[in-house]
């Protein structure tokens, strides 16, 4: 521990806390735009400046010291920090207006605390276009402060090394390698590059308005299903605490914005588990292909067909919930109500950015003979046309989803926590393997929010060991360790892996709700704390459920009595199974 | 002649080894066939496990390197404290009009290479130029026309 006198506080802080967060916990807020909790400190932006025995130095990157005297604010400093903040803008559109981050922009408002009411510095914005390449996320150059926290996250934090600065000084540009388009490079579309941006520099591919125009074809039957992620975290979006599960009052939303039926992507993740558990077990014990990785995030699939191709055969050919969803609407519902399935239109709302890409990845996102999901729109885009609507969310009556596509498990909602589709498969797979229950429905050692997470289960004798990555900047050592045992034909460390690409699992997805409020008790953006109360809001779930497993689910035992036959079958298949393909890194 | 494609992962392959030795390979490749491409880049990449995005941080953090080929004849001008303040500003506006090129650009016809550099360790001389290492010192803009004519005149016989 060391002591300081921050602004003639005394403080106490751990070995290595830096100035920044060492005058957080005395209450005082120095103002950033390039650190955040999620990355190292890069000193690029040069707003956190402070004086340490009158030398000016950046509170980011400095650690505190014993003794220290610092001063966070004085007519120098909030002088000098005003005229950075003014270079800053200079290089930035005045266009908050029409710019789809107004109102929860940190530079916005960083701008407004600060007092910035003129700026008499010569505007140079870029002229350099959009890149939308990717068709879920949208780099826009001119709106970019070069802050450095997108670079950082996909670099250090992810380990995907899609985004990269290009030349050095004024010219300097956030892109791909030599000015690749992002859509070209390695990106894996995880969002998480938008989920830390401070500006309007990095937002989703907008689908709101194709959705809005599938709404306003009277001939379309509008089918919608939500992940499990976003039911605790669209409340954030409408002054409700982190964490808040408010799944009725979303299905009312969605039925006022004109959707038909509204199903819920929660049943799809209990069909996953039902077609992924008979996987692993026939895999298991017949020794095929083992380890098994899970296959229900896009941008980790997308990742191992670009970084490790060689371990295809070891991916689950399971699709992810939300495309089971769609296939099954469009076939079996479809048949069912009694409705043409070309005129059934199938919207995704989904925590994620690398959705938007999914449902066109190869010809098996279209196994109903139609496109299976339709369109996907991120959390954030649900919550702007619920705005939009002039919807009164708050005050809505909580509704049921309809059936039969909205009964689930208390298993299907924690997919949205890391370690949450493991649990769910294991106490599948154990009921499989014994025809008994599992004692204990939870298993510790893959709860929390470290890197990778390990633990041996114990199936009647059977010893299965597993592993769950929490965050795809996490899997190189868990590929290394496989392979190496691949290669000299020695004992798997694993059998059952499951992946994630975002820290923390899809409720700290690219495409949820951007936190707001820049003060110290309500940081910008995703950090571990808010990610462990959206994971709380899931396993509340999980744990009040009246039916906590997948195989349990009534109406998932209907679809495979009157359409699918039996998990693994012919017809699951075809509607529920892909395939993958190797990819390059740079198109 | 060199082995074009192989260069990268040659060159890889010698300071795969070596931490913190990107620099020291792209040196290598640039000084062996001028310039480093996007398949040096990406078998440097391959061979040294780096990703290429942070290559390409580097190839363009620096103004040394070259990602396309240069003209064969390289002008340096130097834009140091010294010669810019003795005027070769105005020696390098009349070597871009005369080329119709921006620094840092190659002709068309590829003989010709203007690049911006800073001090070259003569400034007794100033404003200096240097092209393919010869050097010319108290530079005016009217000299600039015959300096291109002496190169045109080399690259001919060649």
């Amino acid at each position: 521990m060391v002591k300081l006198k921050i602004d003639n506080i005394d403080v106490e802080v751990e070995d290595g806390t830096s100035i920044l967060d060492a005058a957080r916990q005395a209450q005082i807020n120095i103002p950033t735009l390039c650190k955040h909790p999620d990355v190292d400190p890069s000193a690029g932006c040069g707003l956190c400046i402070v004086k340490v025995g009158g030398r000016i130095m950046r509170a980011c990157s400095t650690p505190a010291a014993e003794g220290m005297e610092v001063v966070t604010s004085d007519a120098e400093l909030k002088e000098i920090r005003k005229t950075v903040l003014q270079l800053i803008l200079s290089n930035h559109p005045n266009d908050c207006l029409n710019c789809s981050r107004s109102g929860q922009c940190e530079l916005q408002e960083i701008t407004a605390e600060m007092g910035i009411d003129r700026n008499d510095i010569i505007k140079l914005v870029s002229q350099e276009p959009k890149d939308d390449t990717t068709k879920a996320i949208v780099f826009d150059p001119a709106k970019c402060i070069v802050c450095g926290r997108c670079v950082n996250i996909c670099q250090n934090v992810q380990n995907v090394w899609a985004l990269s600065y290009l030349r050095r000084g004024f010219v300097t540009k956030i892109t791909g390698a030599n000015n690749t388009k992002v859509g070209n490079s390695p990106c894996i579309r995880c969002g998480q590059c938008a989920a830390h941006c401070p500006t309007g520099a990095i937002t989703d591919y907008d689908n709101t308005s194709k959705v809005a125009a599938l709404l306003s074809d009277k001939e379309n039957i509008t089918v919608v299903q939500i992940a499990p992620a976003v039911r605790v975290a669209l409340g954030e979006e409408f002054g409700f605490d982190f964490g808040t599960n408010l799944t009725g009052k979303i299905y009312a939303a969605l039925r006022r914005l004109g959707f038909t039926k509204v199903f819920d992507t929660n049943f799809g993740a209990d069909l996953t588990i039902i077609e992924e558990a008979s996987e692993f077990v026939k895999r298991f014990t017949t020794n095929d292909n083992l380890p098994m990785f899970t296959s229900c995030c896009p941008a980790w699939v997308d990742y191992l067909e670009k970084n490790y191709a060689d371990n295809i055969p070891n991916l689950s050919s399971c699709k992810s919930p939300h495309q089971m969803v769609g296939a099954v609407v469009k076939t079996y519902w479809a048949e069912k109500a009694g409705v043409d399935p070309s005129k059934v239109k199938v919207v995704s709302v989904m925590p994620c950015t690398a959705k938007k890409w999914e449902i066109e990845r190869d010809e098996t996102m279209s196994s109903s003979g139609y496109k299976d999901v339709d369109e996907v729109i991120t959390t954030r885009e649900l919550a702007k046309m619920i705005k939009a609507a002039g919807i009164n969310f708050k005050q809505l009556k909580e509704e049921e989803a309809d059936n039969p596509l909205g009964e689930y498990s208390g298993a299907a909602t924690i997919f949205g926590v890391t370690g949450g589709v493991m649990t769910a498969a294991l106490r599948t797979a154990y009921f499989y393997i014994t025809g008994e229950e599992l004692g204990t429905l939870n298993f510790k050692e893959i709860e929390g929010l470290s890197a990778v997470k390990v633990a041996e289960v114990d199936i009647k004798g059977t010893k299965v060991r597993i592993a769950v990555v929490n965050g795809v900047g996490n899997v190189a050592p868990v590929m290394d360790a496989i392979n190496k045992a691949k290669a000299e034909g020695s004992e798997l460390p694993y059998h059952f892996i499951e992946v994630m690409a975002c820290p923390g699992g899809c409720i700290a997805g690219g495409g949820q709700p951007r936190v707001m409020g820049a003060t110290f008790d309500k940081p910008w953006g995703i950090n571990n704390d808010i990610r462990k109360l959206r994971s709380k809001g899931l396993n509340t779930e999980d744990i009040e459920a009246k039916n906590r497993l997948s195989h349990k689910n009534e109406s998932i035992k209907q679809l495979y009595n009157e359409f699918l036959g039996e998990a693994g079958g012919e017809k699951s298949h075809h509607l529920l199974h892909t395939k993958y393909c190797k990819r390059k890194l740079y198109k | 002649m060199v082995d074009e494609p192989g260069l990268g992962c040659k060159v890889g392959e010698k300071w795969r080894k070596k931490r913190g030795s990107l620099i020291m390979a792209l040196h290598e490749i640039q000084s062996v066939k001028g310039y480093v491409d996007w398949k040096d880049a990406t078998d440097l990449a391959q061979t040294m496990g780096i990703p290429l995005a942070r290559i390409y941080e580097v190839l363009t953090f620096y103004n040394f390197f070259k990602l396309v080929a240069p003209g064969k004849a390289v002008i340096s001008v130097c834009t140091g404290t010294a010669c810019y303040l003795k005027g070769n500003d105005k020696v390098l506006e009349k070597f871009k009009s005369e080329l119709k090129i921006k620094e840092g650009e190659s002709t068309s016809d590829g003989l010709f290479h203007l690049q911006c550099v800073r001090c070259v360790g003569c400034c007794g001389l100033a404003p200096v130029c240097v092209v393919n290492g010869k050097t010319y010192g108290r530079m005016t803009p009217e000299q600039v026309p015959a300096i291109l004519d002496e190169w045109r005149e080399v690259f001919k016989e060649a």
